[in-house]
Formats: C-alpha cells, sequence, structure tokens
C-alpha cells in the first residue's frame, strides 16, 4: 500500500482523467486553482503543460463560463470547471441551480449534463465573510444536482473519478485544510461509487456523522475520547445526493447516540438536514438528544480568533460528544 | 409562418378555455425571423430558445400535435409535461434545452459551440433571443468569451421592444439600453453584427445565410439584431388576438379592429410574406387560401390529438432527476 498526500492523489486523479477521456477539459479562470492558495499550487502547472488544449483559462466570467461548460455537457464533452473559491459558485448560481441542475428534468429525460463543478469551501483561515462559504446545504435544496465531499486521500481520487464518469451536473466539493493530511491510496485504485457512505472510524458508544474536513476533526476528537474510554464511531456520507443513509442509521441503530459534525451555519444546514432524517427515522433509537457541531450563524469574521469562535472546533466536538454519553 | 401563427392563435383560444396553466408566450409577429433563420441550418446543429420557443420549435420541425401535448401539460408532449410552455426541448432537432430565464441560454449557447470546435464537427450553435436578454450580464460575459475564442456561434437577437406600427418608431431606441444601436453591444467585443428587418424574410434569410457561412468558414461567432414591431396582441399581460388571422388579410384588412389595422397592414411578417409571394408570381392569393385551409385541419388534429392525450400519473414527476449511470 501506499501513502499519498491528499493534494498528490488530487492531482493524480485529475492527471489521469484528463489523459484518459479526451472529452474532459479543465475549465478555470486561475490557472493554479485546482489547488487553491495552498503552497502546492504550482504542481498544478505539470498538467496544464502536459494537455495545453484541454486546460482552459477562461475570462473572469464565473455566470458564463459555467454556463458554457453546461451546454459543452449537454453536446457531449465531460467539463471540470473549477470555481475555486465555493464562494465563486454564487457569481456563477443561475446557471448552475437553475439551468444544469433542471435541464435533465425539464427536458424530460432527453438532455443530460455530466459536468463537474470543482469548489473549495470552509474556513480556509482569514477568508473572511466572502471567501469562506460551505454552499453544501443551499446546493442541497436545488435537485438535480450530486454533491460530493471528499475528506481522504483515496476518496478525493475515487469520487473525482466517479463524478467526472456521472451523467449528472456534479458539484465536487473540497477543503483546503484536507491537502496535508496523507493516507493510504492504492496503486490503480478503482473509482468510488456515489452514496456509499464510509465507516472512517469503528465505535460503539456514539456515532459521529462528518463530512469534509470535519471528519479529520473528528477523528482527532475521537482519538482523544479513546483515551477516557469513549468509544466513538465517525460515519463519512462522502456523497449527501445520493446520501447512504443505511450506513447512518445502522451506525446510529448501534450507539444511539449522535452528534453531526458540519461547516455549514447552523439554520438549514447540512447538520440540521440529517438530523432531522434521522429523528425521522429513528427516534426510537435515540438514548439521547442529538447534538450539532457547526458553524455559528453569523457572516465569517476575518481576525483569527473570531474565526476560531464561530468555528465548530476539536473542541467544541468533545464537548458535544461528552454531553452526548454524559 | 402560417403554422407558427395558427398554433398561436389557437393556443390562445386554448387557454381563454382554462385548457394551459401560468403564463405563456406567443410568437406572433417575429414569423420572418425564425423561418428563414432556421431554415439555414443543418441536421446537427444545435438551437437555444427562450420562454418564447414555440415558434423556433415549428420551424425546425416540430410537431404541432406533440408541441400543443406538451403546454397543456399532458403526457404525450415532448418532455411528458415536464417542461411545457417555457422548457419545450426536443433534442433530436437540436433544441437540447429551453430556458425561460433571460439571457440564460447565451452561454449555453456558447458552449455547445466550444464543444463543436473542441470536437471539429463542423456544427454550429444558434442562441435565439430577445432584446430584453442583452440587458443580463450573462450576455456580454458570453459575447466576450465566444469571440475570444473564435466559436462556431450564431447570436440572433430577436428585437421586439418597439411598440407601435409607425416604422420611425420602431427604430428607437430600448428605454433600457444605454447602448444604441443594440449591435453596439457585439461589436465592442469584435464581434461581426447586423441589423436586419425582421418582418421582411427574404432580408433575415440573407443575413443569416451570411452569417452561417461564415462561421462555417471558422470566421467565428456572428451577431444579428432583427427588428419587428411588437404584435399589438401582446401590449397586455396576456396574449390577446385582435382578429383571427386569414391570408386574405394580405389584401383586405379591413376585418381587424381599427385600432390594430395598421400593424396588420404594414409590420405583419406574415401578410407581408403573403404580398411578396403573389407579387412575384410564385403563388396565386387562391393557393395560399388552399394552402392555409390544410394549415388550419393541421391544427385542428393536433389540437384534437394534444386534448385527448392523458395527463401524466403523479409518479411522472419523480422521474427523470438523475440521469442513470454509464456512457451514451
Amino acid at each position: 500500500m501506499r501513502e499519498l498526500a491528499y493534494y498528490e492523489a488530487k492531482l493524480e486523479a485529475l492527471r489521469e482523467i484528463i489523459a484518459a477521456d479526451d472529452s474532459v477539459h479543465y475549465i478555470s479562470d486561475i490557472a493554479t486553482g485546482f489547488l487553491g492558495l495552498s503552497p502546492h499550487r504550482v504542481k498544478f502547472a505539470e498538467i496544464a503543460r502536459d494537455f495545453p488544449d484541454r486546460v482552459i483559462a477562461p475570462p473572469i466570467s464565473e455566470l458564463a463560463f459555467c454556463g458554457l461548460a453546461i451546454g459543452a455537457a449537454m453536446k457531449g464533452l465531460r467539463p471540470v470547471v473549477d470555481l475555486i473559491t465555493a464562494s465563486f459558485a454564487l457569481e456563477a448560481w443561475p446557471q448552475i441551480v437553475n439551468e444544469a441542475a433542471n435541464a435533465y428534468y425539464m427536458s424530460g429525460g432527453q438532455t443530460r449534463v455530466p459536468v463537474v463543478f470543482h469548489l473549495l469551501h470552509g474556513l480556509r483561515g482569514g477568508g473572511a465573510a466572502q471567501h469562506s462559504h460551505s454552499p453544501q446545504a443551499m446546493l442541497w435544496n436545488c435537485p438535480g444536482l450530486e454533491i460530493v465531499l471528499p475528506s481522504s486521500p483515496r476518496d478525493v481520487k475515487g469520487l473525482l473519478k466517479t463524478a467526472v464518469n456521472s451523467n449528472n451536473p456534479t458539484v465536487f466539493i473540497d477543503h483546503v485544510r484536507l491537502f496535508d493530511c496523507r493516507g493510504d491510496v492504492p496503486e490503480n485504485d478503482d473509482a468510488i461509487p456515489f452514496g456509499q457512505a464510509d465507516i472512517k472510524r469503528k465505535g460503539s458508544d456514539v456515532t459521529v456523522v462528518a463530512t469534509s474536513f470535519m471528519v479529520q476533526r473528528s477523528l482527532d476528537a475521537a482519538e482523544r475520547l479513546a483515551r477516557e474510554g469513549i468509544q466513538v464511531e465517525v460515519v463519512d456520507p462522502r456523497t449527501l445526493v445520493p446520501l447512504d443513509f443505511e450506513t447512518i442509521m445502522a451506525s446510529v441503530e448501534k450507539t444511539g447516540r449522535v452528534v453531526v459534525v458540519d461547516e455549514c451555519h447552523r439554520s438549514c444546514g447540512v447538520a440540521a438536514e440529517l438530523v432531522a432524517r434521522i429523528v425521522e427515522a429513528g427516534f426510537d433509537k435515540l438514548k439521547a438528544p442529538i447534538r450539532r457541531v457547526v458553524r455559528l450563524d453569523v457572516p465569517v469574521p476575518y481576525s483569527l480568533p473570531l474565526e476560531e469562535a464561530i468555528s465548530p472546533s476539536e473542541e467544541c466536538i468533545v464537548d458535544a460528544i461528552h454531553a452526548t454519553v454524559r | 409562418m402560417l403554422v407558427i401563427r395558427h398554433f398561436e392563435e389557437r393556443l390562445i383560444s386554448l387557454h381563454d378555455q382554462g385548457h394551459t396553466r401560468g403564463h405563456y408566450h406567443v410568437y406572433i409577429g417575429q414569423e420572418a425571423t425564425g423561418v428563414p433563420a432556421i431554415s439555414c441550418l443543418a441536421p446537427g446543429d444545435s438551437l437555444f430558445s427562450t420562454h418564447r420557443n414555440h415558434g423556433h420549435l415549428l420551424a425546425r420541425g416540430a410537431e404541432p400535435a406533440r408541441l400543443y401535448a406538451e403546454i397543456l401539460g399532458r403526457s404525450d408532449g415532448y418532455n411528458r409535461g415536464k417542461g411545457g410552455t417555457l422548457h419545450t426541448a426536443v433534442s433530436a432537432l437540436g433544441f437540447h434545452h429551453t430556458s425561460a430565464i433571460v439571457g440564460g441560454i447565451i452561454p449555453l449557447a456558447t458552449g455547445v459551440a466550444f464543444a463543436a470546435k473542441a470536437r471539429k464537427t463542423g456544427e454550429l450553435a444558434v442562441c435565439l433571443f430577445g432584446d430584453g436578454a442583452l440587458e443580463e450580464g450573462a450576455a456580454p460575459e458570453a459575447l466576450n468569451i465566444a469571440s475570444l475564442w473564435k466559436l462556431p456561434v450564431l447570436f440572433l437577437c430577436e428585437n421586439n421592444g418597439k411598440y407601435g406600427a409607425d416604422r420611425r418608431v420602431a427604430a428607437a431606441q430600448s428605454p433600457n439600453m444605454a447602448a444604441y444601436p443594440l449591435t453596439d453591444l457585439p461589436k465592442a467585443y469584435k464581434i461581426p453584427a447586423v441589423q436586419v428587418d425582421g418582418t421582411d424574410a427574404g432580408e433575415v434569410y440573407s443575413a443569416a445565410s451570411d452569417a452561417v457561412e461564415k462561421i462555417r468558414r471558422g470566421q467565428g461567432p456572428q451577431f444579428i439584431e432583427t427588428q419587428t414591431v411588437r404584435w399589438p396582441g401582446n401590449e397586455e399581460n396576456w396574449p390577446v388576438a385582435p382578429v383571427a388571422t386569414r391570408v386574405s388579410l394580405a389584401w383586405d384588412a379591413s376585418p381587424v379592429p381599427e385600432k390594430q389595422r395598421e400593424w396588420y397592414r404594414s409590420c405583419d411578417p406574415v401578410l407581408i410574406f403573403a404580398r411578396e409571394l403573389v407579387e412575384r408570381g410564385v403563388a396565386t392569393k387562391e393557393a395560399l387560401v388552399a394552402l392555409e385551409d390544410d394549415v388550419l385541419k393541421d391544427i385542428d388534429g393536433a389540437v384534437r390529438f394534444a386534448l385527448a392525450s392523458p395527463y401524466p400519473e403523479p409518479e411522472e414527476a419523480l422521474r427523470d432527476v438523475f440521469a442513470a449511470e454509464g456512457r451514451p
């Protein structure tokens, strides 16, 4: 088994995808956007150099280049559109939400839109209010979009391959704070199907359902709590649409205690929806009230202690688990 | 053009009888824009239309019966009742997606052109939109990209924003656009752009065939503004036909109420074309009347088909949210 950094697995996936399929174009108005502002961003230049006709740099026109990618997908290409900072997807909202998400349905199943939108969401440190959105909950309110939230090197590679192969518009929502985490990535690993949650850590006392970077933070919290004798099971849905609710409920039935950790704002966030579904399906299985660990309902402040004050921190996760198992 | 005119007029009756839901938009007065322009296209070309799409679809060969069925929300509609008047798509005819969001199709058509160029198919995309679409930010963003990358796309702006039968009034500036004429906007992005009289089928055909040829030769996007005078039936919130059109109005407009008569006399593209055909000896008045009788019979049949088509089962609402896996 080989170990890779997250960013290496992600780059390897994109390279393999572009090399294998000439219908894939990578479209981004900033050439190094795939790895955000991380120091590894320069590594992307090698892909741009090797596939000059397939790495496309449009003007700073998110609305138009997302629409362009959607139109190209309608005609059989499989574009990967990089919006880089997830907040920028708001500039393209009419195309993503009102054109791409609706096209297959409105046409009565005639027109497929196999496009991937790549976004980097969440609190990245100093992003302030306009560069820190986690729009997955907003997008989950728009039927027709597949929503992917990888959290490990193996997942980012396997899920990106599935995203590009999907015949539906797929929002691939990544997190820059994952880029340096390391993990096993088998050579020639298969694509990871959508709708298969992954138990990232087994435990018997409490179920933590976490997404994206919050999976890693929850694993750190679980490690700490293990030293106190609390066995935390960490369930990572990996895709919100489609959602593997069975795996989540199997864990809930086993532990009877649930904490949901997600970086969206509290109100109508991903955690809110997951909690609602768990309560609807398994109220009688719960031994304690469910807790949410989420971003507070304020715009994201710039200053470090202020940003930390509204973040779903490891401390908050530990506190929520303590309150649940008490 | 007669099929479109009678299709739309009958749709207004169907609406007034309570057979349709919600708002709808008719193409009356713009027939000489869509019909000649679309006749210049090849089978593999793609077309994007708006909320005012019925005429474009019919011009490309859509069946009136299935189009009515879609507009009436029936199961035999092209989209099984899930698109309706605003979103009828007929992929086999190149209409992959019809958007009722003003300006929404301009980036999409540009994207289809991107795919055609990437794959070197020789196909092109046509984007059919109204003058209002140029007020949306999507328009300049997409025009810029289409021009930068020399994409094979024809932007056909159907300017129906002009009220009144007076041609000089018709040429007046849109109250919502600082850019005047509208072709200044594409020209700023170095896209060749022409204005033509949208009630003159021959003029539209010349401009469209010239533009299509340039696009196929790899000269990049082209822009045509067709100017039509807004049909007086569109002056209310809902279409109201002042008169049931008959081709005989081309020679005697007296059946039209006086208030709207001037439009039928001097601005109606269907009647203008009918007069032209007769004056040039291409058809006789009698032949046109006989043709119209056939069209009216076909429309009758199409309406019967649509009204007889069942509504979709409720389960249909849950289908087609996602496409299945696997490469097509």
